[in-house]
């Protein structure tokens, strides 16, 4: 099966190659060119990734679809790629969010059309390879690179103190991931001249080498996740940030982080990850509590929706170290639909952002005299990102509660908290914006979204009810991996 | 798949299909199709609950899954149905009482320009409330009783630019989500210790771990099964408005009138209610749970009917009212008397359906006002709504015959028996309530349709009777209003519920009841040597006295009882407590968090601080390399001379 043996790099590469191609016509009169080109590479990009899903076997525990060459002998890195029920679902979140993201762009962006493009076909493929790298060198390299682009959409297109937040951005995720690098180097040492992660799995370490490499891959992670207490880069870049670079950045990025803990730190550094757990969930559930609260103060709707991702993210540092079944997947899923959702409210202000340009929830209020097809969709992921059950923002947040009742009820206790947190500062929020009186005049002009806007909202509002109803198929393909991952944990590798 | 299944899944799909079609094809449609659609497909609905209902009756149950929901681990989630006899009783009642909705909607919403969108919310709750219903586990029922909420959210704030319904209805999704709150943490705790969330499953397992403990505090035990049924009936409150979560009911009134009845009196607010006796097999197995039950329900009964008579606004009234009729519920709930809550809810669900639809006739009639002081003499006008609401009123304050009357007396006798701790607290709120209630109503009654015309010129030349589609359902639910309450003997005292509802022989009030039952002729000539009865016909001629013949007495006691007065005015100040400590408070710990834990802490201090510190330490560094040989020469003599005294000092 020549095509299931490069699939994974097909992924990888086509978008990238797609995105290169549009950079060199780089011409913004041949702005339907580009656009049309940038939306059948993306398109592309999720076709050859949907096989990852039909022909991936559940019941396997071992990474799929390998491709193992050798690349640099010197050092013994390796091209690895390989999927496992953890990373396929992610990859395929972000090859579905990618063309949504194109289409977003479609009208609003009108200079540097381009490199926009360009952009974000060339991320996708960065962050496949992230999701897909089995050497630790090659997922440092992809991990690196998926900076650049995000970096160039915050500072080229974004808002007015985009420098600020672009930096801010790039140098607290880079300060965390040479952290990173260093532990990598000093694995390579200790297994003997090894950069397969698999290698890393199976390596005996002493508590006190498995606390520092926890300390260095927790600094990389914890980042990009974002924790309590390194998060404040997100509202900041996502203020910042064209609508498209915040879905992006909600949607994918910040599943960089979960993903890391799951493939790095938890099967390295068990002993590690057991012994500092109790920091772990603490900071997660700061995260859920403190952070709910601060939601609820903003002023801004798109820093309200940074501050609630950070607090969803914390349902998934809080899932993965519960250390069992139901908190694991329930972390993987809260990572896909915090995907859909946050990607859709930050499409929503951003729909509001293209007709009024401001996103102070004080201009707005009686939106849906004038906008009432938007205000129903807004109204679905508003009750999503409440986590109303029938949605997907429900699944993940239940099974997480779910396991950390098993440990202790009252992590229990704060991480529901959610349930009127969540409630109060979306809803808030949406009676604020949505509800009311039109007292803006300008509210008065705005129209209904278009087809377009409607394509795009009916796409993230069919994943949200499908997930919500029926999330069997997504966590079917997970049980093997989680089961497999969670008996390898429970092994002490001192 | 049997046949009967087929007709399981009809019964909530066809509110759904109605939902589905109304909300997206409405436009397209137009109103008049959009009520037919809906109604054709809800009447279908009923149809197939009765067959259920009869079905059921014959002794067929059922329990199954649909399809599965999610697997994690081991556990199965699981979408399916659970038919006995009280699910069938609920699917029966909710379904009736949404089709007389639906029928009166045409009349009430008539030029609305939401009503496709108001069709579509009324059939969508009748989906979330039926799956809520036929559940055969814990998490559909959760799913059921947050949709349930949704759409309660959705309508309370229908005539979306009202301020005052926009908040009432964010206030009333918070509550029920405080609520919800205990409730998801006892479904957990359930999942946790029994390994599923089937029903039966559950309740089977239930008496083996009755005597296990959890320590939630370290150190201090408890009763497994106490923690499980508490934080399950916090779910109870919020959802059945029972103090001090009852705060969202009374402002849900905002909402269209049709809503009120169906979602706000008669169905959702009852789910609750619904939700413990299901698990009564938990219940039974927790005495502290019923005592707490007990309480609440008592206090609820008592603190709300005080509050009603005080309310001019003729919904307020029902409302309050509503709430104090779940305050009985969840007394006999308390008192193990399951079937006696479940017959009131039923009872309950017809006459207060009828008092609110009756009161929005009114309301339609006088132009939208609600305020009852600007009423009076309505009776000539409106003979079929005032001969309704006479019968919901009457069956309201428990005067013998009426559907009212058996349930609450049952509810009474109950409380008075059950030797439970609160027991006797309870018995004594219910008992004393029953004079409130029947003043309250009747004053109601007197206020509206008695004595002299209040309103102004205008209205009262436009007053007139509401067309076929208002009083039809009034007078057809008159009918159970009536009569609801006769199949008492079957219903509480028979084996009507069958295994569906589990009672431990020590908590048996109801088969001891029972023994003293002898037919509803029996019951009803006795209840005229019982203080009940004498509450209720003194409670109606006290309201005649103060309303109709020395109408100025209320005002004076008014003025005399002063700060008791306002304190019922104000509703105990519960609401200005909730958002001075609550809402603000959260929102002060908010910006406080915000302003100085993220922006001074964090990114003042330790980020900005991080980059200062680079900074300086370059310009200190920087120091060192000023490029002058002198410089250099000088630090290495001093490097020297260190050294060099170190080594003399050491040897």
């Amino acid at each position: 099966m020549l095509f299931d043996f490069s699939l994974l790099s097909l992924v990888i590469w086509l978008p990238i190659f797609v995105g290169i191609a549009i950079l060199t016509i780089n011409d913004d009169r041949n702005a339907q060119l580009i656009k049309w080109l940038a939306l059948i590479g993306s398109l592309a990009g999720l076709l050859v990734a949907i096989p990852l899903y039909t022909r991936f076997d559940p019941i396997v525990s071992s990474m799929q679809f390998v491709e193992y060459r050798v690349w640099i002998e010197r050092f013994n890195v390796h091209y690895h790629l390989g999927v496992d029920g953890i990373s396929m679902p992610l990859i395929l979140l972000n090859c579905f969010t990618t063309p949504l993201v194109i289409i977003a762009g479609w009208r609003v962006i009108n200079k540097r059309i381009s490199q926009y493009m360009g952009a974000f076909l060339i991320m996708s493929g960065i962050v496949n390879g992230v999701f897909s790298s089995l050497d630790a060198i090659l997922f440092y390299i992809f991990w690196e690179a998926s900076l650049i682009p995000m970096f160039l959409i915050i500072g080229i297109w974004g808002g007015p103190n985009r420098v600020y937040a672009a930096i801010k951005f790039f140098l607290y995720t880079l300060l965390g991931s040479l952290l990173m690098l260093i532990a990598f180097i000093y694995l390579y040492r200790i297994s003997g001249g090894s950069f397969s992660i698999l290698d890393y799995h199976k390596l005996p370490l002493p508590l006190v080498s498995q606390i520092f490499i926890f300390i260095a891959f927790f600094l990389a992670f914890a980042v990009k996740v974002p924790m309590w207490p390194v998060h404040t880069w997100l509202p900041d870049a996502h203020v910042e940030a064209p609508t498209g670079g915040s879905i992006v950045l909600a949607a994918i990025l910040l599943k960089l982080g979960g993903y890391g803990f799951i493939r790095f730190s938890l099967p390295i550094v068990p002993d590690a990850s057991h012994y500092l757990s109790d920091m772990m969930i603490v900071l997660s559930l700061i995260a859920v509590v403190y952070i709910g609260l601060i939601a609820l103060v903003q002023a801004d709707m798109k820093k309200l929706i940074a501050y609630s991702s950070v607090s969803h993210m914390g349902f998934v540092t809080l899932g993965l170290f519960l250390f069992n079944v139901y908190g694991v997947e329930g972390a993987m899923v809260q990572m896909i639909s915090h995907g859909f959702i946050s990607g859709a409210m930050f499409f929503c202000v951003g729909v509001m952002y293209d007709r009024l340009h401001s996103r102070q929830i004080a201009d707005y209020g009686g939106v849906v005299s004038k906008m009432p097809v938007f205000a129903a969709f807004f109204m679905l992921f508003s009750m999503a990102n409440a986590g109303l059950p029938g949605t997907s923002g429900f699944v993940g947040e239940f099974m997480v509660i779910m396991a950390a009742i098993k440990i202790n009820f009252w992590y229990a206790f704060f991480a529901a908290s959610t349930l009127i947190f969540g409630a109060a500062y979306t809803l808030w929020m949406y009676k604020r914006v949505v509800f009311g009186t039109v007292t803006n005049p300008n509210v008065n002009q705005l129209e209904d979204v278009t087809g377009r806007e409607v394509l795009i909202l009916t796409i993230l509002a069919a994943m949200v009810l499908w997930v919500g109803l029926y999330p069997l198929p997504l966590t079917e393909v997970m049980h093997v991996t989680v089961d497999n991952l969670l008996a390898h944990i429970a092994r002490s590798k001192l | 798949m049997s046949e009967m299944e087929n007709i399981y899944l009809l019964v909530p799909l066809m509110p759904l299909a109605g939902a589905i079609i109304a909300g997206f094809l409405g436009y397209l449609i137009g109103p008049a199709w959009t009520h037919r659609t809906t109604i054709a497909l809800m009447f279908v609905c009923v149809i197939a609950s009765s067959l259920v209902f009869i079905d059921v009756l014959q002794g067929n149950l059922y329990n199954g899954a649909v399809y599965t929901w999610m697997t994690s681990g081991d556990t199965l989630f699981e979408i399916g149905f659970m038919i006995d006899q009280l699910s069938a009783t609920m699917m029966v009642i909710v379904s009736f009482v949404s089709l007389m909705v639906h029928i009166y909607t045409i009349g009430y919403m008539q030029n609305d320009p939401g009503y496709q969108r108001f069709f579509s919310y009324i059939s969508l709750f009748t989906f979330s409330m039926l799956m809520l219903v036929m559940a055969n586990n814990f998490l559909q029922l959760f799913f059921g009783w947050e949709a349930v909420g949704l759409v309660s959210y959705l309508l309370i704030g229908f005539w979306y630019v009202r301020p005052t319904a926009i908040h009432a209805n964010m206030k009333a999704f918070l509550v029920n989500r405080i609520g919800d709150f205990g409730f998801l943490l006892g479904i957990g705790v359930v999942l946790i210790y029994f390994g599923t969330l089937d029903y039966v499953t559950v309740f089977g397992q239930a008496p083996q771990i009755a005597n296990q403990v959890i320590e939630i505090f370290p150190g201090s035990p408890w009763m497994l099964m106490s923690v499980i049924c508490i934080l399950l009936f916090v779910g109870a409150m919020g959802k059945s408005a029972q103090f001090p979560l009852h705060v969202w009911l009374p402002d849900s009134m905002e909402g269209p009138t049709p809503i009120s009845a169906l979602i706000h009196a008669a169905t959702m607010v009852t789910a609750g209610i619904f939700m413990v006796t299901r698990m009564s097999p938990l219940f039974e197995l927790s005495e502290t749970a019923l005592s707490v039950i007990l309480v609440i329900g008592g206090i609820t009964t008592l603190s709300m009917a005080l509050v009603a008579l005080v309310q001019n606004d003729i919904k307020r009234v029902v409302a309050y009212s509503t709430l104090s009729q779940l305050g009985y519920m969840t007394v006999a709930l308390g008192a193990s008397a399951y079937s006696a809550a479940i017959f009131h809810l039923m009872t309950h669900a017809f006459f207060k359906a009828l008092l609110f639809l009756g009161a929005g006739s009114v309301i339609m009639a006088m132009h939208h006002e609600q305020d009852m002081r600007r009423m009076g003499g309505l009776r000539k006008y409106m003979p079929i709504t005032y001969w309704t609401m006479l019968i919901a009123a009457l069956a309201s304050s428990g005067v013998p015959g009426f559907s009212g009357f058996f349930s609450k007396d049952a509810i009474i006798e109950a409380a008075h028996l059950t030797t439970l701790p609160g027991g006797n607290f309870a018995y004594l709120c219910v008992l004393f309530t029953v004079f409130i209630t029947a003043f309250y109503t009747f004053r109601l009654m007197f206020m509206t349709f008695h004595g002299k015309s209040r309103m102004d010129q205008h209205t009262k030349e436009h007053l007139h009777e509401s067309s076929w589609v208002v009083t039809l359902p009034l007078a057809i639910l008159a009918i159970p209003t009536i009569s609801g309450g006769w199949v008492i003997g079957s219903m509480l005292f028979g084996d009507y519920f069958g295994g569906s509802i589990l009672i431990t022989l020590q908590h048996n009030v109801i088969g001891n009841m029972a023994a003293q039952f002898h037919g509803i002729w029996g019951m009803m000539s006795h209840s005229l040597i019982t203080v009940p009865f004498w509450f209720s016909m003194s409670g109606i001629f006290a309201a005649w006295y103060f309303y109709l013949v020395k109408t100025e007495l209320p005002e004076k006691i008014k003025k005399a009882s002063g700060p008791l007065y306002t304190l019922l005015d104000r509703k105990y100040f519960i609401d200005e407590f909730y958002s001075w400590f609550f809402a603000g408070g959260a929102r002060i710990l908010g910006g406080w968090l915000w302003k100085f834990g993220d922006v001074k802490i964090i990114d003042g201090f330790f980020v900005n601080g991080a980059a200062r510190l680079v900074v300086l330490t370059a310009t200190l560094v920087r120091r060192f390399q000023s490029g002058y040989i002198y410089h250099y020469a000088f630090t290495m003599i001093v490097g020297v001379c260190v050294l060099m005294s170190l080594w003399l000092y050491r040897t």
